[in-house]
């Protein structure tokens, strides 16, 4: 397969093999437009699809399980007690958060940033981002005590007359998801309305028609339309480059803002960045490498992309690798007792095995992406991209649970082992990431329609030529049956 | 019966003939035309008489106006309705404000562009007469469309038709209301 989809490589003039193009052959306005649209209207049910998407809903229902579970019996199912009192559940919500980070990297900064390159998986990798905030959003409120007084974090006027504590790093959190998850499906939404319109007038069938002729809101590709929302889009970029950083930073201060050492540092905002974006593009990856292949998308998702995408993991693990080194520095040169403690204890303690178990799969593993060989080693890269996953979960277990395990009182100190339902709950919100994925890769454009057209007329342009080649057949691929 | 004339539509395959068509109708005085595209065309809403885009300076005043909320509700909440000695910081604990007010202005903003796009479109629109032309269903295939509507001061039926036609175009057709 690795010496199959590595044929577009070819040479530069500089001598050096380079991936190739961000868009393989050249696409027409229809080709491209038949090609997306049809994975949504005219392709039927396969096997694997539909074993993936009962394969996870299984997992779906064991996420229901043990949160009906969860509220009967309480949070002691979990093996949370004090000192460790919080578990797998804001581990999860950290690493879910992570996750989605990628997806808004790849829409607005790169939009900013006019890579070309982000056209082709920004839309999947939006929906990625909602369906990880979805899974993250969940631990925080089942976390809680009584998780159906979760409204009291909404500041609203009530006959209790209470108000939020605006101090709390934890009402900033709710804040800074609740925005998060509103601006990203905005934005997803807002890139989606061109082509639903698109999906509408290929749709044959009366509900098809329907539902996605009301969806796309009557949009008619107009000129003025086209002005306003190219306005909206690079303005919610814009608001979402700040936006994805502050949420980060906003979950780091959970931690940073408490006095436990191994989480009272100011190097914790950007660090947490860093390892978002680290498991947000191994998730990429992860999504892309199959989708491009059961899809047949290898000439819209191109091996350029996926060298890109390796290329922000390598950068990101060596920010996080300086993070890591500078954790520890900064605990020995501190002189404080604690936090040397704590230090030696995350490597060679209890859960010692953790520390170097993600340093391994976050920071060694990662290296092998200097040589150009890996970066276009598809193979090689779904391995890594799970490999980063674990380890950018590990990391964030180690932080919660490793930290508060070792109190400042001895007397305290108490291990943390995960019950069955700490492992139920993470297995559940996995499975309930991929059933959403798998429906959504089913009926809504998967790749932005407009904006590959809008590429591929630019790829055309640049290269001069070809327009004798295409012109005159506007309609090809649809006439080819693609 | 005849059904009421809305005007003609012309196709093209290329972004570029558009853009001269609607160039070229604009210097022939026409002021009521539309011109569709698959995707964005740098310079298609000016040359069909797009003046000013309201949009930035909206998004502006929503996010100012939910920046100041933002901080006000908290200000308020923390300092006058509801007043907690939170770890011996002061009532109206600025830095501590912070992180909420920019994530209240992002979300105004965001939500005042999103609803000005549509709102500035007229949309959610339902019907358009452009949606009785055939030859619509394919802009998203890549067609190019240009329409000078019937109602146009200077739409002259024989006179406007050749025009149309003259300009490089796929097919020209009447579009009914």
């Amino acid at each position: 397969m690795a010496s199959k989809t590595r044929q577009p490589a070819e040479r530069s003039e500089s001598g050096f093999e380079h991936p190739g193009p961000v868009l393989v052959g050249s696409p027409t306005y229809a080709t491209v437009d038949a090609q997306i649209s049809d994975i949504v209207l005219h392709r039927p049910v396969k096997r694997g699809w539909l074993f993936g998407l009962v394969l996870s809903f299984l997992f779906v229902m064991i996420l229901f399980y043990t949160i009906t579970y969860l509220l009967i019996r309480g949070v002691g199912i979990w093996g949370v007690n004090v000192p460790v009192a919080w578990g797998f559940a804001i581990a999860n919500f950290v690493w879910w958060i992570g996750i989605g980070h990628a997806g808004t990297l790849i829409s607005a900064i790169l939009l900013l940033l006019k890579q070309q390159w982000r056209t082709s998986i920004n839309r999947f990798a939006e929906a990625m981002t909602l369906f990880a905030v979805a899974c993250a959003g969940l631990f925080p409120l089942i976390h809680l005590g009584r998780p159906w007084d979760f409204y009291w974090l909404v500041p609203y006027p009530n006959t209790m007359s209470l108000w939020p504590q605006f101090r709390s790093p934890l009402v900033w959190d709710f804040f800074a998801v609740s925005t998060y998850l509103t601006v990203s499906i905005l934005f997803w939404f807002l890139g989606m309305v061109p082509d639903l319109r698109a999906i509408y007038n290929r749709a044959q069938t009366p509900w098809k028609k329907f539902i996605y002729g009301v969806l796309s809101l009557g949009w008619r590709g107009d000129a003025v339309h086209w002005k306003y929302y190219n306005s909206a889009y690079y303005l919610l970029a814009a608001l979402a480059t700040p936006l994805v950083v502050s949420v980060h930073s906003i979950v780091s201060l959970d931690f940073a803002v408490a006095i436990v050492p191994g989480w009272h540092s100011t190097i914790f905002p950007p660090y947490f960045v860093a390892g978002a974006i680290l498991s947000g593009f191994a998730m990429v990856l992860t999504l892309a490498i199959p989708l491009r292949r059961f899809y047949h998308l290898e000439n819209l998702v191109t091996l350029r992309h996926l060298e890109n995408c390796a290329k922000v993991i390598l950068v990101t693990s060596a920010i996080v690798g300086y993070g890591y080194c500078e954790e520890a520095l900064m605990a020995w040169y501190s002189g404080d007792p604690y936090e040397k403690y704590m230090m030696i204890n995350r490597m060679l303690g209890s859960y010692g095995f953790a520390y170097w178990l993600l340093i391994f799969c976050n920071v060694v593993v990662t290296q092998s992406l200097w040589w150009r060989k890996a970066r276009l080693n598809v193979v090689w890269l779904f391995v890594l991209s799970l490999l980063v996953q674990s380890g950018m979960w590990t990391e964030r277990v180690v932080i919660v649970v490793q930290s508060l395990h070792r109190d400042f009182m001895p007397s305290a100190w108490h291990m943390y082992y995960p019950t069955v339902w700490d492992w139920a709950a993470l297995a559940g919100t996995v499975g309930l990431f991929f059933a959403l994925f798998f429906l959504f890769i089913r009926v809504l454009p998967m790749i932005s329609i407009s904006e590959v057209q809008e590429l591929s007329k630019e790829q055309r342009d640049a290269r001069g030529a070809g327009d004798a080649e295409w012109s005159g057949r506007p309609s090809a691929g649809k006439e080819a049956g693609l | 019966m005849k059904q009421a004339l809305y005007g003609y539509l012309a196709s093209f395959d290329q972004p570029d003939d558009l853009l001269h068509a609607a160039r070229e109708a604009q210097r022939r005085g026409h002021s009521r035309m539309q011109a569709y595209s698959p995707f964005p065309v740098e310079g298609l809403a000016e040359a069909v008489g797009f003046r000013f885009n309201w949009l930035p300076w909206l998004v502006l005043g929503g996010g100012m106006a939910g920046g100041a909320g933002g901080y006000f509700m908290q200000y308020y909440a923390s300092a006058v309705s509801y007043r907690l000695n939170i770890g011996g910081r002061p009532l109206h604990s600025i830095p501590s404000f912070m992180p909420i007010t920019f994530e209240v202005t992002v979300l105004f903003a965001a939500l005042t562009a999103f609803f000005a796009v549509f709102l500035l479109s007229g949309l959610p629109r339902l019907h358009h007469p452009i949606f009785n032309a055939p030859a619509f269903d394919r802009e998203t295939q890549g067609r190019f469309l240009l329409c000078i509507e019937a109602a146009d001061p200077v739409f002259e039926a024989r006179d406007t038709w050749r025009f149309l036609t003259g300009l490089n175009a796929m097919e020209v057709v009447e579009v009914h209301a």
